[in-house]
């Protein structure tokens, strides 16, 4: 296909077949926004049952609906996704590459993704969303009646399937894609903490497959591993996902540290403080995050040995934790501090993030834990450390990176309102929570008793909540009103420090007309004021080379969605759909494999125009 | 990169190698099976969580026939060693070479599988269902995902002779077929594990 | 207030069980197993306390004396690093995770000692889906919902479940241990004064989760001692009483009711509801709802409606007649008078 010509088809057909690692992103983004709202509905939905006692809003059964589809969209649907989208924007410019190391596989694992989301919610609509949490305990969800759970395995499946596979394509990207002399160390920390993530995506997502494929075979298929009466043991299933859910939470926060490292020195004027020990300290933190998993289980009775290990181990996360706080304190120490909208949440973080770390060394002294475990002190700590470290940072890096993605710059104003309402919001929803937990509300709690002493508490939590709402559609609202404020300028906070501001605004398609040479961290901060403030080029100018985009990635994911179908129906006799679906999976894999793809060259000419036009 | 139909002599000596595509596509695959190792890590922690719940039905010492497994290891570890074959071949150009290599190598993991299937027929035969006891789960789970690995091993080498057989090598089929014996060398060793953690120990232990 | 708790007497407990302590929050420890708890959560806590001041003292300092200000022209100092306060900031957190991780294995270790002595006592707690049953083997008795336990006595728990997950909790008295299905999980507790202590379930277990709630009722162990005895005997035979609507009342019971609850031994199965020996001396009914006979009523009528997805059967059609002597009859199950 010429160039000419993939310019001519209509809009949406290129949209669908992408393989623009930007425009992939730029879909993450979206579809992230979207998956965030809804979750950000269901608890609106759960805090106003939760309201006053005994409140009759909702129906028990719709509240464990709420709670389990909250927690499974905000972690997979939302944080997730909205990450890959930065990660898929900002990676390949932050190590000077023209695209990612598999441009297919990018765009086959956003489909997954979304298609998987979809597969999730459906279930809304066809007898019930799954009631067992989004840790979805067995037997509790091995025998929950109605198709609940069978969407949720299947849709977690299909949707994680996509997300090893992005996982295992930012891997292979930062390692053989970087421009010429930027090596490992010269990385830019959010580089370096997705890389970590994506690691930690690689080893933790099978097992969650693994458990998914379990939960799917017993409920479909009755297999027998849950099924205390046919020899099976239900703790199997713990030890699988928290295999998989502990490293999941660092798979969310390292990124965000990621956008911190770099939010923070451009605002501050100023590199990061102890670039390498910030390295370290992810790395340790990595590592460290697949030899907890068993905290979350310390009730089940492991015996005290095992508490013991476990607890000690995962007080030693706190250490390379407090590392990275000391750095960024340092890093702000002596610069020059500028209060956007991105740098504030960017502070905000680090009163908040340490507000929940420090419960969470509480939460690992295992004697203790025996009180806090599964009361909404650890609702409480989980938040904090959630909203206060990924969420915030999700924010911060979208005002951050929105001039570069989106081509204009979000409104100051409306954004500081947004900021602080959304702060107070969330201090006032989780703050209380440590305590109704320690006088005695459990989580997952449909409604409380009156006169227990939890009345006012969860009044203010629920107002903090409506706080939190109203400062999101400020948000949103501010996306539109805010178009005008059109960006021409590479740098336009004028402080940038790394490689994705040193290209035109649009980002064109390729990146990099010529692949840019670094020299040093921070490479572009380094030209500024060692060199003439423009990157050297390692290379000529000449033809570049692009992937053609390709519609099998929806095919692929379309086939397993149908197929899925069939797995949850497969006792009303829709096994048969099951395997078209797979077929039609299979088949496009196929036509793939054959069928080689040579892409196409964007003329040097092309590229000298958009050059010229800057 | 578009037109590399390159005759033997002027192939670089590593062409599986030789581009960033075929660099990508190797590191990639290096990953994948690192995703696969997990994976079977917590098949085989689940089968060994779960092998003693045989309820009522039959257990390992009841069922294994040592000698058959043992049949069943040698012919997939030969076809390890045969894919090793093809990957010399294609290092020395030797196309043809490359090609009845891996069909030796398909040939084994189809009598491979073959052999698995009929395994699988005799234990239900002497009780042991898929729905039978936990045991019988966790055994069919650990063992049949290694064998649908197989299956897909032997359908995509297919795939990749039946749609290179005329082509010779190039750097885009290099990488391909590279990528594939990797990944018949790990379901081998995938086996070696299941043969002595799932076989040896429900004898032995 | 511990010390007005053991000059009342057992009724004046029970009466004030329903309007005055709460005996709920694990911040007020009432057993040397919430205590050594609430020590480690109190240190923690402190620790924590000093590390947020220390990270706030200096982020406020950092963000008022560092903020850019329009006079300002200067290129900050690019500065990398600085061993001596990485060598600082990663030694202090280590010293003050080992100040709480030494006395929390230690502890760890002594809420794990479950191996029963002869001075021990021992109760099964079953967890059902949503209710409690609580099983003396030292005794032969099974009750529900209510756990009646001798005060300075070791408890030694074992904590089973039949269905799903659920999780033990009676924070003033022991943080939770969970109830597996296959598994038993051993705890114990130990309540030094009288008093009604409230328990929750804390695994996430069905739509009735949050209405899972018990009691657990500590008495001097003389009063444990006859309610025991009691438990086995049954309470009065109402034919001696000469309440003729509460023999009524046994006979809907034995018709529509004893082939799930067992009275004194006599009836229930393995996959019925709470035994209901002592069922008139309840402090709530159904688990959590105020003790009355509208609502006594209005769950049997209608269990699905204040219990959903339990396992009872309605009667919404029993007459008025039998409803009335049937509960004048469950008034009449009390052991302990």
């Amino acid at each position: 296909m010429s160039y000419a010509k993939a310019q001519s088809k209509s809009t949406l057909w290129d949209w669908l077949t992408t393989v623009d690692h930007k425009k992939i992103g730029i879909m993450y983004l979206v579809a992230g926004a979207f998956f965030f709202a809804l979750g950000g509905l269901e608890a609106i939905l759960m805090r106003i049952q939760l309201m006053f006692p005994e409140f009759t809003f909702l129906p028990a059964q719709t509240f464990n609906e709420l709670l389990t589809m909250h927690g499974t969209t905000m972690i997979f649907l939302a944080a997730m996704p909205l990450l890959f989208g930065l990660m898929n924007y900002i990676i390949p410019l932050q190590i000077g590459a023209r695209d990612v190391a598999f441009p297919f596989l990018n765009s086959l694992g956003f489909w997954l993704f979304l298609f998987g989301g979809i597969l999730l919610n459906i279930s809304w609509f066809v007898g019930g969303a799954p009631d067992a949490g989004w840790t979805a305990y067995v037997p509790l969800s091995s025998e929950s009646p109605g198709t609940g759970i069978d969407y949720y395995v299947l849709g977690l499946q299909v949707s994680g399937a996509g997300t090893l596979i992005g996982g295992i394509n930012f891997l292979v990207t930062i390692i053989n894609m970087r421009a010429p002399g930027m090596s490992m160390m010269r990385m830019p920390l959010f580089t370096w903490s997705s890389f970590v993530a994506s690691i930690l995506i690689l080893f933790a997502f099978p097992a969650l497959t693994i458990g998914l494929l379990l939960l799917m075979l017993e409920r479909v298929f009755d297999a027998t591993y849950f099924n205390v009466g046919m020899g099976g043991n239900v703790i199997i299933w713990q030890h699988l996902f928290w295999i998989f859910g502990h490293p999941e939470v660092y798979i969310l926060i390292l990124p965000a540290f990621g956008i911190f490292s770099e939010v923070i020195p451009t605002f501050a004027k100023k590199r990061l403080f102890g670039y390498s020990a910030m390295v370290f300290a992810t790395l340790i933190i990595g590592f460290l995050g697949f030899m907890v998993w068993a905290h979350h289980m310390f009730t089940v009775g492991m015996g005290p040995v095992a508490n013991s290990i476990f607890a000690v181990a995962t007080m030693a996360i706190a250490v390379p934790t407090g590392i990275k706080i000391f750095n960024w304190l340092l890093t702000l120490w002596g610069g020059r501090i500028r209060f956007t909208t991105a740098n504030l949440f960017a502070l905000a973080f680090i009163p908040s993030f340490v507000m929940g770390g420090v419960t969470g060394v509480m939460l690992a002294t295992s004697a203790a834990n025996y009180q806090f475990h599964d009361t909404y002190f650890v609702v409480a700590h989980f938040h904090y450390v959630i909203i206060g470290g990924v969420v915030l940072g999700l924010f911060a890096g979208a005002y951050y990176w929105w001039p570069r993605i989106f081509g204009y710059k979000l409104d100051e104003k409306l954004g500081k309102i947004f900021f602080w309402l959304f702060l107070i919001g969330f201090h006032l929803t989780f703050f209380v929570q440590h305590f109704l937990g320690l006088i005695g509300m459990p989580r997952r709690v449909a409604s409380y008793l009156d006169g227990q002493g939890l009345n006012a508490m969860n009044l203010i939590s629920t107002i903090g909540a409506f706080l939190m709402a109203v400062a999101f559609i400020i948000f949103v609202v501010s996306i539109f009103t805010s178009r005008n404020n059109k960006v021409t300028e590479e740098d336009p906070w004028g402080d940038g420090r790394t490689l994705e501001w040193t290209i035109p605004t649009p980002t064109p398609e390729y990146n990099f007309a010529q692949t840019p040479l670094v020299r040093d961290v921070d490479a572009l901060w380094y030209e500024k004021y060692e060199g003439d403030g423009k990157m050297k080029a390692a290379e000529p100018l000449g033809d570049i080379h692009m992937p053609n985009g390709s519609i099998l990635p929806i095919v692929i994911s379309l086939g397993l969605f149908i197929a899925s179908f069939g797995f949850i129906y497969h006792h009303a006799g829709f096994t048969w759909l099951a395997v078209v679906g797979l077929a039609i999976t299979f088949g496009a894999m196929f036509v793939r494999s054959i069928k080689e793809d040579h892409g196409y060259h964007i003329p040097v000419d092309e590229i000298t125009n958009n050059k010229g036009g800057e | 990169m578009a037109d590399h139909t390159i005759d033997h002599n002027t192939l670089p000596p590593n062409p599986e190698k030789a581009t960033l595509e075929g660099r990508n596509k190797f590191m990639g695959f290096w990953f994948f099976l690192g995703g696969e190792t997990v994976l079977f890590a917590s098949l085989f922690g689940t089968y060994l969580g779960l092998r003693g719940g045989t309820v009522d039905g039959p257990g390992p010492s009841e069922l294994f026939h040592l000698p058959f497994v043992f049949l069943m290891t040698m012919i997939l570890l030969t076809s390890s060693l045969t894919s090793v074959f093809a990957i010399i071949s294609m290092k020395r150009g030797n196309y043809k070479g490359l090609l009845a290599w891996m069909t030796v190598t398909v040939l084994l993991g189809v009598a491979f599988l073959g052999l698995e299937i009929y395994e699988f027929v005799e234990y239900v035969d002497h009780g042991l269902g898929f729905t039978t006891s936990a045991f019988g789960s966790a055994f069919y789970t650990l063992v049949g995902t290694h064998g649908a690995h197989v299956a897909f091993g032997i359908a995509w080498i297919t795939t990749l002779i039946i749609r290179y057989r005329k082509s010779g090598l190039t750097l885009t089929n290099a990488p391909k077929f590279y990528t594939a014996v990797l990944y018949w060398h790990f379901i081998d060793v995938v086996w070696v594990f299941i043969f002595s953690i799932v076989y040896l120990m429900g004898i032995g232990g | 207030m511990k010390h007005l708790w053991r000059l009342l007497p057992f009724t004046f407990i029970l009466l004030l069980a329903g309007c005055g302590k709460q005996n709920l929050s694990a911040l007020d420890p009432q057993g040397p197993v919430s205590e050594i708890q609430f020590s480690l959560i109190m240190l923690s806590l402190y620790i924590m306390i000093f590390v947020i001041v220390v990270v706030f003292v200096i982020y406020v300092l950092v963000l008022i004396r560092f903020r850019d200000r329009p006079e300002h022209t200067h290129i900050p100092k690019q500065v990398h690093g600085n061993k001596a306060l990485e060598v600082i900031w990663t030694t202090i957190p280590i010293v003050l995770l080992l100040i709480l991780a030494v006395p929390n294995v230690m502890q760890t270790f002594t809420l794990a000692d479950t191996e029963p002595t002869d001075a021990d006592m021992v109760v099964r707690v079953h967890a059902h889906q949503f209710w409690w049953e609580f099983e003396y083997p030292d005794y032969d008795i099974v009750a529900g919902q209510e756990m009646y336990i001798p005060t300075n006595t070791k408890i030694i728990l074992e904590l089973e479940a039949s269905d799903v997950i659920h999780s033990f909790w009676v924070p003033a008295l022991a943080g939770k241990q969970d109830n597996v299905p296959g598994i038993m999980n051993p705890m114990w507790i130990e309540a030094p004064n009288e008093g009604v202590y409230m328990g929750k379930c804390t695994e996430l277990c069905g739509p009735a989760h949050w209405q899972m709630d018990f009691k657990v009722i500590a008495v001097d162990p003389d009063t444990f001692e006859t309610w025991a005895a009691n438990m086995v005997e049954g309470p009065q035979d109402v034919a001696d009483t000469g309440n003729e609507l509460a023999v009524e009342g046994r006979a809907v019971f034995e018709q529509s009711c004893i082939s799930c609850h067992a009275v004194a031994g006599e009836g229930g199965n393995p996959q019925g509801g709470p035994d209901l020996t002592n069922f008139g001396e309840r402090i709530v009914a159904a688990g959590y709802l105020e003790f009355n006979d509208d609502n006594i009523e209005a769950f049997i009528r209608d269990p699905q409606r204040y219990k959903p997805g339990n396992a009872m059967q309605a009667f919404p059609n029993m007459s008025q007649d039998e409803m009335d002597a049937l509960i004048e009859y469950l008034h009449t199950l009390k052991v302990l008078e």
